[in-house]
């Protein structure tokens, strides 16, 4: 795994050479580097938790975001008029933040498959090799963490550089109200999922539809709704 | 170099004699510089668990007698007839002892299909025998490769990650649900044997705190003490359901004692964290009805023992699994074994070579007297230089080329060949 992450670094690197900036002008390319983060990601987590065994569980998902791209629209979207570090860095703290929440979702979902199971008393043989429900609930909890962090900070970025561009801090838009909206869905979830009503099965319930909001603002919305942020 | 191991096992001897064969580790330490001082083994090793006493071992000269006189000394320092005792024994060298050692530690050989506890004798054996420098090279190679295997097994088949008794088996569903236990609380209602199992896995697992609740306080005080825990008044249901994350109920009684609104009221006061309750008692101690309250997972010992049966059967299908493994370890160790003899070979023909050479030339230039002294001091260097040209480059190879040590099955045939008028080294 690790050794695919470095290849594919340089094969990212390799990209925003050609365009002198992080790969965000296309699909393909944010669907790449958001594949690299999510990976990057979860060996972070991996390392941190100095933990396994979840690894063989959400490989196949990455995978299946990677096919999702492959067969996702390419034609080429309208380029931002924007350039430069901090517009590079927007770019990428978002696509980080959305892999952090495909990853918390991955393990929400993990998370409630193996609840189901034990609640129910069905033990097939996957449950003696999937990870402990109370690691799965702390590594979802660590990574919406990473994400919120970074949505933060790239939102931040991003509303800099509407200023900067037409002048105002803030103009309606639908895609900055759903970034608004995640940012608060997410933080709702770890209020949430550290009381006694939400504990466990119900919080990641709230984490699974979080990311199909996530999913919204990152298809629907930019390709439908948005009047200025139609791009990847 | 060679591996010699001479033993008995739970499938070899019944238990009296395994009793009698045993070691303590005062005898094994004892053992072990005896079986060196008098020279029979140059590293060794005992391990000795209830099912099985082994010696293993590497003699100064590769030889099968040495098997024989390793037998006799077991009779010797257990007082045991040698008839008795030979009939038990079994004999194993290089190959089949390293397979034998690796099977044992993955816990393909064990009574109890798989367990765990073996690896960790495996260790402490090893670590004994380091500790009092009775292990050398070889020995420290093998017994790194059976912790290895041993890992491995555990690791990648599923050989001992399915419980095999109801109390197990309990305590593994609460690991997939709170992960490990070490800062985990269980209650235990009732004292009897079933409850002191189940206590003990837990003990086992590194649970932290165990509170023990019983109507017979005595009984109560009696488990508590054995596994350092605490003793709640029996009926102070919700004082007892605050803190734990484990509850475990083995107690004689015709109606549920743990009732669903016990636990409801439990669960509110608690913030509904997760609460594993394991009903062991028949009738049943838990009302069923318990089961549907947010985060309560409930298992009776019907859905235990369901679990165990389903096990058995999975473990009897990892053998192969497990089987592939220790193959793979072994043939590691050998080609390692035989790398490192080649090593020594080579190097056993250089000073053979040279030796050869000194004798070679005082023989033959004793005659040449033509030749000044300046002159056949470089004549021996532009030999030696050959010579070292000559031995170079298979040693390389030698060292490089893993394919190659493979290919080189017999180094006792090579050493025979090259070496043939030498003593053995």
């Amino acid at each position: 795994m690790l050794l695919g992450l470095v290849a594919h670094y340089f094969a990212l690197l390799e990209r925003s050479r050609g365009l002198h900036t992080v790969p965000y002008h296309d699909l393909y390319g944010s669907m790449s580097l958001f594949g690299w983060l999510l990976a990057l990601i979860y060996l972070g987590l991996e390392v941190y938790h100095r933990q396994r065994s979840v690894g063989a569980f959400v490989l196949p998902f990455i995978l299946i975001f990677f096919l999702a791209a492959h067969f996702a629209p390419t034609d080429r979207l309208s380029l931002p008029p924007a350039r430069g570090a901090s517009f590079a860095f927007h770019v990428t703290l978002s696509i980080l933040a959305y892999a952090a929440f495909a990853l918390s979702f991955v393990l929400s979902l993990i998370f409630l498959g193996e609840q189901r199971l034990l609640r129910n008393r069905k033990l097939s043989n996957v449950v003696w090799r999937l990870p402990s429900l109370e690691l799965l609930e702390r590594m979802s909890h660590s990574s919406v963490l990473v994400g919120l962090i970074s949505i933060a900070i790239g939102t931040v970025l991003g509303f800099i550089w509407v200023d900067r561009l037409t002048g105002q801090y803030w103009y309606y838009d639908p895609k900055y109200v759903i970034t608004l909206l995640v940012l608060f869905l997410y933080v709702l979830y770890l209020r949430l999922a550290r009381t006694a009503a939400w504990r466990g099965a119900r919080a990641s319930r709230l984490c699974i539809f979080n990311f199909f909001v996530v999913v919204m603002s990152f298809t629907v919305v930019n390709l439908y709704l948005s009047h200025s942020h139609r791009y990847f | 170099m060679e591996i010699v191991l001479v033993g008995l096992n739970h499938r070899t001897a019944p238990v009296e004699l395994r009793e009698r064969a045993s070691f303590t580790a005062e005898q094994a330490g004892r053992a072990v510089d005896e079986l060196r001082a008098r020279g029979i083994l140059e590293e060794t090793l005992v391990l000795s668990t209830c099912n099985r006493s082994e010696v293993y071992g590497v003699p100064p000269v590769a030889s099968r007698e040495c098997a024989q006189g390793l037998s006799s000394f077991l009779s010797e320092f257990h007082a045991v007839r040698h008839e008795v005792l030979n009939v038990s024994l079994y004999h194993q060298y290089d190959r089949a002892a390293v397979r034998h050692l690796f099977r044992v530690s993955a816990g393909l050989d064990s009574m109890l299909l798989g367990e765990a506890e073996i690896l960790g004798q495996v260790r402490e054996a090893y670590r004994f025998a380091h500790e009092r420098g009775a292990t050398g090279p070889v020995l420290n190679r093998l017994f790194q490769g059976a912790l290895e295997v041993g890992k491995r097994v555990r690791a990648e088949t599923e050989l001992g990650a399915r419980p095999m008794s109801v109390a197990s088996a309990g305590v593994k569903l609460a690991e997939r649900i709170f992960g490990k236990l070490n800062d985990r609380t269980a209650l235990v209602l009732g004292a009897g044997k079933i409850s002191e199992q189940v206590v003990e896995q837990l003990h086992d697992r590194g649970i932290a705190h165990i509170l023990v609740m019983n109507r017979s306080r005595d009984h109560a005080v009696e488990l508590a003490r054995e596994c350092d825990g605490k003793v709640i008044e029996w009926g102070e249901w919700d004082k007892a359901l605050l803190s734990p994350d484990v509850v475990v109920a083995s107690v004689a009684a015709e109606e549920p004692v743990l009732r669903r609104e016990f636990l409801e009221h439990a669960m509110a006061a608690r913030g509904n964290r997760a609460l594993f309750l394991m009903d062991l008692g028949v009738p049943r101690n838990i009302e069923a009805a318990a089961a549907k309250l947010y985060n309560v997972y409930l298992y009776n010992i019907d859905d235990l023992s369901g679990i165990v049966e389903q096990n058995r059967a999975a473990r009897q299908s990892e053998i192969p699994r497990a089987e592939t493994i220790v193959d793979e370890q072994v043939g590691k160790f050998l080609s390692w074994q035989a790398s490192v003899e080649l090593v020594g070979l080579i190097d056993a023909l250089r000073a053979r070579l040279h030796e050869e050479r000194a004798s070679f030339i005082r023989a033959r230039m004793e005659s040449i007297t033509h030749l000044s002294a300046d002159d056949r001091q470089r004549l021996e260097a532009l030999m030696d230089e050959l010579l070292e040209k000559l031995l170079l480059e298979p040693a390389q190879r030698l060292r490089g080329e893993k394919e190659l040590r493979r290919k080189i099955q017999n180094v006792e045939a090579l050493r025979d060949l090259f070496l043939s008028n030498r003593e053995k080294p």
